[in-house]
């Protein structure tokens, strides 16, 4: 598939779909628009997903569902009139703007709005096959080879519960401003728990992986192998795991997903919207030190095939590589469109939104850490007593007072400089400001997650990404059963 | 709204579902206004409305089923909904414990549970900005410590629901929903707080007063400033009603038929033996008139009813949908849910831990040392195990008595030693939520902190 193609493609089947035209969408972008408002887009978006899950052995389901509509937004100052419809007409988009500007004082002006298709900046998930495309047989016979190897992996793995969930979505983006882009987002996640079971200890493991590729990512390099051996073996190794210990103490994390921290630890604080609004912890500390200077932290949205990546955000702003921390400074703030004009920043392709029904936020894309010189060996020998977290399940912040826990679901105490016994899963909890400051070793390993995160907030869910390199913790709060004796 | 044109398309769909090669099948339709208007500071920040409509269609052939949702309620989308069902049905194996429920199960009648208010279709986006106003300004106005806020919102929905089988069941009831929330911040010593309240209801006229709402976030925001840390130590632990709900939410998980067939809950072969000291109590019921998890039958079209899930302390009865009930070997409790386009799945109607006699103010006073919860936050439960692990906010107490606030630390145990050694339970149930909890005291946690 060429970029032209991809580019064009949205606006033609969207016109097409719904009868519509462009000056016709000039039109009625232009009537929202009219007089009191700043800004005025509309977001068609039409998706198609496919889900099938196997347990005890059997693919039991299958869902397929689809789900189009359009949202009308207008923006005067800083207050957002909104409104949707499932229903695409002529008709129902002109009641939407109706509702929408009723915010911007009723006005039944008409600006004169003139849309170009904008030429695209990134082309960074063309497939050859969309994965939903590729046969049913072929997943449904994925999903119970997986079941079989996670059972012939070890004989106390007694159930599998596996799922694969494929979509694809369709954009198209008109804004008062000219824009006119769309783009097609295919994107692939499988799931995989394992329990496990030895007497009466159960105990589960979870692993996965995707992004925005063809169904056949998951086949490549045995992929689907890898995740299957990974839950089985995280199940398993919980079934030997002791208390795990309670108090503040050295913790070293892992590569990969553990990235989480960054997410949670600071990436909500930097979000345009909070800091607009001086509610989060990190407001005004722009230019000042928030981490040890061997952190540098980086948003891309622009990582080929990414699960958070995306060619344009949300509001049609192309995605783009923003340092929120560079070697310990704090540099810069995650921005969308009525969050950048409102405090004067430069758009950063982070104004995302879930669908159609929901109003763009300042979000994440991927989110990761830049590696340091220390191997992963030299970090894990140079604790004496400490916890070496390797996954997690999820996590959560008080933007306000900037406090973040993240849940450790695999996880070893750290003895004498080497990784020995697993320990039960456990909270982690910390100060955003403060806990990039207690890094003193960044490890040369940088991983970015399997492809499996969504990330909330106000109620909208988005699919995004996590890197980090093996990191030292000097002091970060062990949420264990275990009181230190 | 007219309410037959929605039992129709159901009809319409489950016809073509049966042209296309159906054995049986259901369909559940959805249509619903919503609005939403956000105040910041003053100022309207958002409104926001919608009209939204969708329809998930499950289909069985024999063993096999699948299920699809569209919002396209075009005569030619239906068919072509109905076609692809059967083709995806097709390419699933056979679940032997797959199927409608039996006919005699079905709800014989359709009780009116008061759970629609025609005053909230009639509510307009200036009455809903003037209530977020009106609280917004309560919380701003009670302390000069508040000095910002991330905004308070109203929102509404009025919608209908219909559920349609194959085995000749067709019902349909309306519902309605209000709520009003506020999030006010509060500054001193440089460190900012925030904190929230709300209320919801089914019934415009039972939504808390806006400036009383206003004023108790504003009173929990407050209480949180100049919070501290503390040494890790095992103390008793009191949820407030908020939290203590949240340790319903968890028994709600653990006793759903798919947790137990599944293997995957920490009450796994429980059943009929103590959970729980004797003055624990906790009932399951759909049928509360006006109760924010009423419904007059369940996803499946059983009736909803009253089922007690602890009893005195004994684990009572598990909660069941048709499919769990049969892999258990069991019988529905009509605890199936479904949101419109994924299969049944168990969820509670109102579940709610039955109050005790205790004051809150008494059980304060019966800690020497220990810790008052009132937020939570992560998601550190292992279903599995009911290991427990959870960041926490909330007041240290000494000699019976709020000392000062504490933050940046974390409350742990099993959620098996934390039900069987839950010592009080308060006196203030409200139900402000379809899960609900009064105060609540456990002996003893393990508090991480410095």
């Amino acid at each position: 598939m060429t970029t032209e193609i991809i580019s064009r493609q949205p606006e033609r089947f969207f016109l097409e779909r719904f009868g519509l035209d462009r000056s016709l969408l000039e039109q009625i972008v232009g009537g929202a628009i009219a007089r009191r408002a700043d800004y005025a887009d509309l977001y068609f978006e039409f998706r198609r997903a496919q889900s099938l899950g196997l347990e005890e052995g059997i693919v039991k389901s299958a869902s397929q569902h689809v789900l189009q509509g359009v949202g009308v937004r207008v923006v005067a100052g800083d207050k957002t009139g909104y409104a949707y419809s499932d229903d695409v007409t002529v008709e129902s988009l002109r009641l939407a703007t109706r509702t929408a500007q009723a915010i911007a004082e009723e006005s039944s002006d008409t600006r004169a709005v003139s849309v170009h298709q904008t030429p695209p900046v990134h082309d960074l998930y063309a497939l050859q096959l969309a994965p939903l495309e590729a046969p049913l047989t072929e997943k449904v016979d994925l999903l119970s080879r997986i079941d079989i190897a996670a059972r012939r992996h070890d004989p106390r793995i007694k159930n599998v519960m596996a799922s694969i969930g494929v979509e694809q979505k369709l954009v198209l983006i008109v804004s008062s401003s000219g824009v006119l882009v769309g783009d097609v987002q295919p994107l692939v996640r499988l799931n995989i728990t394992c329990i496990a079971e030895e007497g009466s200890n159960r105990q589960h493991g979870s692993y996965g992986g995707g992004g925005r590729v063809e169904y056949g990512f998951l086949l490549e390099e045995e992929r689907y192998l890898r995740f299957t051996r990974a839950a089985a073996d995280q199940a398993l190794r919980n079934l030997q795991a002791v208390d795990a210990p309670a108090g503040t103490m050295t913790v070293v994390l892992g590569p990969g997903w553990p990235g989480i921290l960054l997410h949670e630890a600071i990436g909500h604080g930097l979000e345009g919207d909070f800091n607009r609004k001086k509610v989060s912890a990190f407001s005004d500390l722009l230019g000042q030190p928030v981490a040890s200077p061997l952190c540098t932290v980086i948003d891309d949205g622009t990582i080929a095939k990414r699960r958070g990546s995306l060619n344009v955000d949300d509001e049609g702003t192309p995605t783009g590589r923003t340092v929120l921390i560079d070697k310990g400074i704090l540099r810069g703030y995650l921005q969308d469109r009525l969050n950048a004009r409102l405090m004067g920043m430069p758009l950063t392709g982070n104004g995302r939104r879930e669908s159609f029904a929901h109003i763009p936020m300042p979000r994440m894309t991927n989110t990761f850490m830049l590696a340091g010189e220390s191997t992963p060996e030299e970090i894990v020998r140079s604790v004496d007593r400490g916890l070496y977290a390797a996954y997690f399940g999820g996590g959560q912040v008080d933007i306000t007072n900037g406090k973040f826990v993240f849940s450790a679901s695999e996880a070893y105490l750290i003895e004498g400089g080497r990784i020995t016994r697993p320990v039960k899963g456990a909270t982690l909890i910390g100060n955003g400001p403060e806990v990039l400051k207690h890094i003193s070793m960044v490890g040369n390993d940088l991983h970015l997650d399997e492809g499996i995160g969504t990330c909330g907030k106000d109620g909208q869910s988005v699919p995004v990404g996590v890197g980090l390199p093996t990191v030292r913790i000097d002091a970060l709060t062990v949420g264990g059963t275990q009181a230190a004796s | 709204m007219d309410a037959q044109p929605l039992q129709d398309v159901a009809e319409r769909l489950l016809a073509a579902a049966k042209r296309h090669g159906a054995s049986a099948a259901d369909v559940v339709v959805a249509e619903g206004d919503t609005l939403e208007v956000g105040v910041r500071l003053g100022e309207v920040e958002k409104v926001k409305q919608a009209r939204q409509k969708h329809l998930g269609l499950r289909v069985f052939i024999d063993k096999r089923s699948a299920i699809t949702s569209s919002a396209d309620f075009s005569h030619l989308a239906l068919e072509q909904l109905a076609e692809d069902t059967c083709s995806l049905a097709r390419v699933i194996a056979p679940d032997p414990f797959s199927g409608l429920p039996q006919a005699e199960e079905l709800a014989a009648q359709i009780p009116d549970l008061d759970l629609y208010d025609p005053a909230i279709d009639a509510l307009t986006a200036e009455q809903a900005i003037a209530a977020a106003r009106e609280t917004e300004q309560a919380a701003l106005d009670s302390d000069p410590r508040i000095t910002n806020s991330e905004g308070a919102s109203y929102s509404s929905h009025t919608g209908r629901v219909v559920y349609a089988s194959t085995l000749g069941f067709s019902g349909e009831y309306r519902t309605s929903s209000v709520s009003l929330s506020v999030v006010p911040v509060a500054a001193a010593n440089g460190a900012m707080q925030r904190d929230y309240w709300y209320s919801a209801q089914r019934k415009l006229a039972r939504l808390e007063e806006p400036a009383a709402v206003g004023r108790q976030a504003a009173a929990r925001v407050l209480r949180r400033l100049n919070a501290r840390r503390m040494p890790t130590c095992e103390v008793p632990v009191i949820f407030d009603a908020e939290t203590a709900a949240s340790l319903l939410s968890h028994l709600a998980g653990a006793v759903s038929g798919y947790a137990l067939y599944k293997r995957t809950s920490f009450l796994l072969d429980k059943l009929g033996q103590r959970l729980a000291p004797e003055w624990v109590t906790v009932v399951d019921d759909g049928t509360i008139p006006g109760g924010l998890g009423s419904k007059p039958f369940d996803a499946e079209g059983l009736a909803t009813r009253r089922t007690v899930v602890v009893d005195r302390g004994m684990l009572a009865s598990y909660l069941l949908d048709t499919y769990s009930a049969r892999k258990l070997n069991s019988r529905s409790t009509g605890n199936a849910a479904r949101s419109v386009g994924d299969a049944p799945h168990v969820a509670p109607t109102n579940l709610v831990l039955q109050p005790g006699t205790a004051s809150p103010a008494d059980i304060i006073s019966s800690v020497k040392r220990g810790l008052y919860v009132t937020e939570l936050i992560g998601f550190g439960i292992n279903p599995v195990t009911g290991d427990y692990s959870r960041g926490a906010v909330g007041q240290w107490i000494e000699d019976g008595a709020f000392a000062y606030p504490v933050e940046e630390i974390t409350i742990a145990g099993n959620l098996l030693g934390m039900y069987d050694r839950i010592e009080a339970i308060g006196n203030d149930l409200q139900l402000r939520h379809a899960v609900a909890a009064p105060t609540v005291k456990i002996a003893c946690m393990t508090v991480a902190g410095n």
